[in-house]
Formats: structure tokens, sequence, C-alpha cells
């Protein structure tokens, strides 16, 4: 997973053509923690979806702009705009299924 | 069958994980089943400083990775899945989840409970999105920023003060008159000391506003019926908490509350089944409560098996009739009786065997068949009752269960 911050966000993330799948995560957070291998797991499973992580303890400005105030949280953007938003009680089933949804897989 | 266990015990929150080192240690086969989190909610609680032996504080986090650690290394299986369901009927129970079947001979309820939603408008639509029930979660969010707590119980309170650490300002909003919280006196102190808490008495969240994000709460006075709304970032709710029974309706018994009531042994209303940990219907839900629950229940569980394994061997499995003998140290005609009803055995040995069931020992035995007095003796004939006699016994009344078998 391709680790985003302010410096790349834009680039990486909002200027990126096609769909480009946020995770956005803190070591604090154990939810987040718990959810991240089975995130790994499924990046091998959708080769069409650029997968990033973000840490919000470095990037809380970056995150609360992309309007998440709480974690876990994943986006999936499709040429820069939001197109799936999972916040707080989601499982890797769930964000497995929006994904086969967005890229018709 | 590689899925056949001696204990199940389904998740892993601080009971579960207790029941299962517990289990484990006694060389019993056993697994943990868990959806989410290896530490249930006390893995989500920064602050601890109550669990005995910790007086220096450990996080929650901490604490329940070693006792994961702690089951793993008596030999206790994990698994990530959810179960979907139940049938919990007969000796053998059976454990359908999204990935799998599973048998086992016990049964540990330690599904935990978890937090309830207020029901205010706006709730729903801004989790995740400056409302939240974890504060290790999104605390890091609000530096210097201004957060609403709604809730005064313990947890409530506890969590207010850690998140003093990162926000300017934490305003309470307490449903009670001023100075009255339902957290003990301890906390309430340091809350009250505290700089950056501020409290909003006799009042209610009514709804959390915002577009997108939370910008604001409205906030109702039930003294004066005003509505005030009040500007803020964040919203964290800790108004108590439900139980994870969902699956048991109608299998086990539950209270209104959809709590599940057990006994000292953590027994439930179905053999084989246990409840442990803030599942179940208790007084002090802790750490530590839960983690005792655990224990008691991993040994009731291997006593239960052992009884149950004892009775069909000697009792149900038998070809030739058995005279089950109910009886129990503590009623004194029964104590007397036992060596008539030894004598009476012994002269019919050709044709049955005889067994004793100290009913103070084993309750669950006499219940399963209906046995009230003391004493009592059915006689078994290929794994049914054939006979009974109750109350005073006399050599005649043995005979006429003699020639029964």
């Amino acid at each position: 997973m391709l680790e985003v911050n302010k410096e790349n966000f834009e680039a990486e993330v909002l200027n990126s053509k096609g769909l480009v799948l946020v995770d956005f995560w803190s070591p604090k957070c154990v939810p987040c923690m718990e959810l991240l291998p089975h995130v790994q797991e499924l990046e091998g499973q959708f080769a069409g979806v650029k997968f990033c992580k973000l840490n919000i303890l470095e990037n809380r400005r970056l995150a609360m702009g992309q309007k998440v105030m709480g974690l876990p949280t994943i986006l999936v953007y499709k040429d820069g705009e939001k197109v799936v938003e999972l916040s707080k009680d989601f499982s890797h089933e769930d964000l497995a299924a929006k994904l086969k949804e967005v890229t018709g897989a | 069958m590689a899925n056949s266990y001696d204990v199940l015990i389904i998740g892993a929150g601080p009971g579960g994980l207790a029941a299962g080192i517990y289990a484990s240690r006694s060389k019993l086969n056993t697994l943990v089943i868990e959806k989410g989190v290896i530490g249930g909610q006390a893995a989500t609680t920064e602050e601890m400083e109550n669990y005995p032996g910790f007086y220096e504080g450990v996080t929650g986090p901490q604490l329940t990775q070693h006792m994961h650690k702690h089951a793993e290394h008596f030999g206790c299986h994990f698994v990530k899945d959810e179960v979907v369901d139940l049938d919990l009927a007969g000796y053998e129970k059976a454990i359908t989840t999204k990935n799998g079947r599973y048998t086992a001979k016990t049964v540990i309820f330690a599904t935990g409970a978890e937090p309830r939603f207020l029901g205010v408008k706006g709730e729903k639509e801004l989790k995740g999105k400056g409302v939240s029930y974890c504060a290790t979660c999104d605390a890091d969010f609000y530096e210097d920023l201004d957060i609403v707590v709604v809730g005064n119980g313990d947890a409530a309170i506890e969590e207010a003060m850690y998140l003093t650490r990162f926000a300017a300002k934490v305003t309470i909003i307490v449903i009670h008159d001023e100075g009255v919280l339902d957290a003990t006196k301890v906390i309430q102190e340091r809350a009250f000391k505290n700089e950056k808490i501020e409290f909003v008495w006799n009042s209610v969240l009514e709804e959390i506003k915002g577009d997108g994000i939370v910008e604001a709460v409205a906030v109702k006075n039930l003294k004066t019926g005003k509505v005030t709304d009040l500007e803020t970032n964040g919203v964290f709710i800790f108004v108590g908490t439900v139980p994870r029974t969902e699956l048991l309706k109608g299998k086990v018994e539950l209270d209104q509350r959809g709590y599940i009531p057990a006994n000292e042994l953590m027994e439930t209303s179905v053999d084989g089944v246990y409840a442990v940990g803030d599942v179940r219907q208790k007084y002090l839900r802790q750490v530590v409560t839960a983690a005792a629950d655990g224990a008691i229940a991993a040994v009731a569980a291997e006593k239960y098996m052992h009884e149950e394994e004892n009775f069909k061997n000697e009792v149900l499995d038998k070809t030739k009739a058995v005279a089950v003998m109910f009886w129990s140290p503590f009623h004194q005609a029964s104590l007397e009786m036992v060596p008539l009803v030894e004598e009476f055995a012994a002269g019919h040995s050709e044709k049955l065997d005889m067994v004793k069931i100290d009913t103070y020992r084993n309750q669950r035995i006499a219940r399963r068949y209906d046995v009230q007095e003391m004493p009592s003796i059915l006689l078994f004939k290929g794994g049914e009752v054939a006979g009974r006699v109750t109350g005073q016994l006399t050599r005649e009344k043995l005979e006429e269960l003699a020639i029964l078998a």
C-alpha cells in the first residue's frame, strides 16, 4: 500500500485517474490495526484499484479536509471524486463488496 | 472431526480470553471465534487503573494482548469469523459462521455489549464525521478543538478526561441537577478539578447539526424547555451499552433488556451453554469481573462434560439395566438409605448395576429426569427410564423395581 501524506495526496489521490482507495488509520486505533492486514489482502484481489493508507497522526488536517473525523474510515475515489465512504462499524467483507461494485468485478 | 471442540467461545474480550486460558490450560480442545477486535471493548479503553496488580496503569490494548498471548500459550485456538447461526439443543452443539461450521460440547457466550446509540437526529448521518463512541480511536482529530460529551457515568467522565489531553475544551451534557453525576466519587472529584471540562446541567442533546461534518449541537434544558445551539467540532456519546444477544433470541433465556441471566456457575437456561462478561445480567461490568466469569465458566464447562460423559457411559449406553440413586449427603433420610439400596443392588448384580448421583454436586441430571424428592431411584434400560421409586424406600418397593429390570 502506498503511504500518502500532505506532500503527495493531491497528486496520488485527487489528481489520479481511475480508482484510488485511502485507508485512514492511526496506530492508536485498535479497530484500524485489525482491519489493515485485511485491506492489504484485498489489494492483491483488486489490481485495478490503487491502495493507499494515510496515518492521521501526521496528517490530521488533511484528513479533516476530506471530512474524515473518525476512524476507521475508508474512502474510494474515482478520478478524484469520492465514490465509496465506509466509516466506523464496517467489516472487510463490506469493503470487498463495495470494491466489487465499483470495479464491476 | 477437525472442526469439533470441547469448548467453543464466542467473543474475545476479557471474559472470552480468560475462559480460553482456563479451558486450554485444562487440556480441553478450545476455540475462540471473534469477528472484530481481540480484546473487545477493553481494547478501545486507554485508561485502566483498577485492574488488580496494575496500579501504575496499563492500557486496555496492552492487557488484552497479554491475555491473548496467555491463551495461545496454553494451546487455545483463535479464528476470525462471525457466528451467524447456532443449534444449542442436545449434547453436541452446532455453530455456523460466515466461513465455516463447528461442533462443540460446550459453548461460552462472551459476545459483550456495544455502545448504545442516543437516537437523535443527525447522529447516524454524522458518524465518523464528528460523532464518535471511541475516544482512543478519534481523540487525535480534536487537538485544540471543542468537544461535547454526552453521558455522566464512569465511562463518560473518564473518557471526557482522556479527551482533555487533546481538546481545547470538553463540555459534558448532564441530565441531572447541578453537581449530580452517576460516576463514582473519585472520578467526579477529578472531573470537577479539571479546568478544561465544563458541565451543562439539567440538559439533553436533541440534535447534531452539520453539513457533512459536525458543526453544532442543539441542547435542551429540561427545566426551562429552552433549546440552545452550541458550536462544537465533535460529539462523543457514552450513554451505556446494549448486549449482543440477537442470535440467542428464542434459544436461550434473555431478560427484558436482552442480557443473559446466568447462575453462579455462569450456566444459562440451556445445558452446556454459559454466559460471561458484559453480555450477562450482572451488577458490575468491568474487565476484572469479566475475567472472573470466564474462569468460572471454563471450570463449570469441564465438570459438566465430565458428568455428562460419565452418565452416558455408566447409565445410558449400558446394555444391562442400571438403578440410579439420587441422594444428597445433606439429606439425612437419603443418606441413611444408601446402605439399603447398595445391598439391594448387590443382590441383583446379575441383572442390574447401580450408580449414585449426589444432587448437591449435580442438579442438572436430576432436573432433566424431573427428580424432585430425595431419595429417588430411577431404573434405566437401554437409555430410557423404565421405573422409578421415590421417598421412603422399603425392600418391597425396591424388589418391585427389580422385576422391571
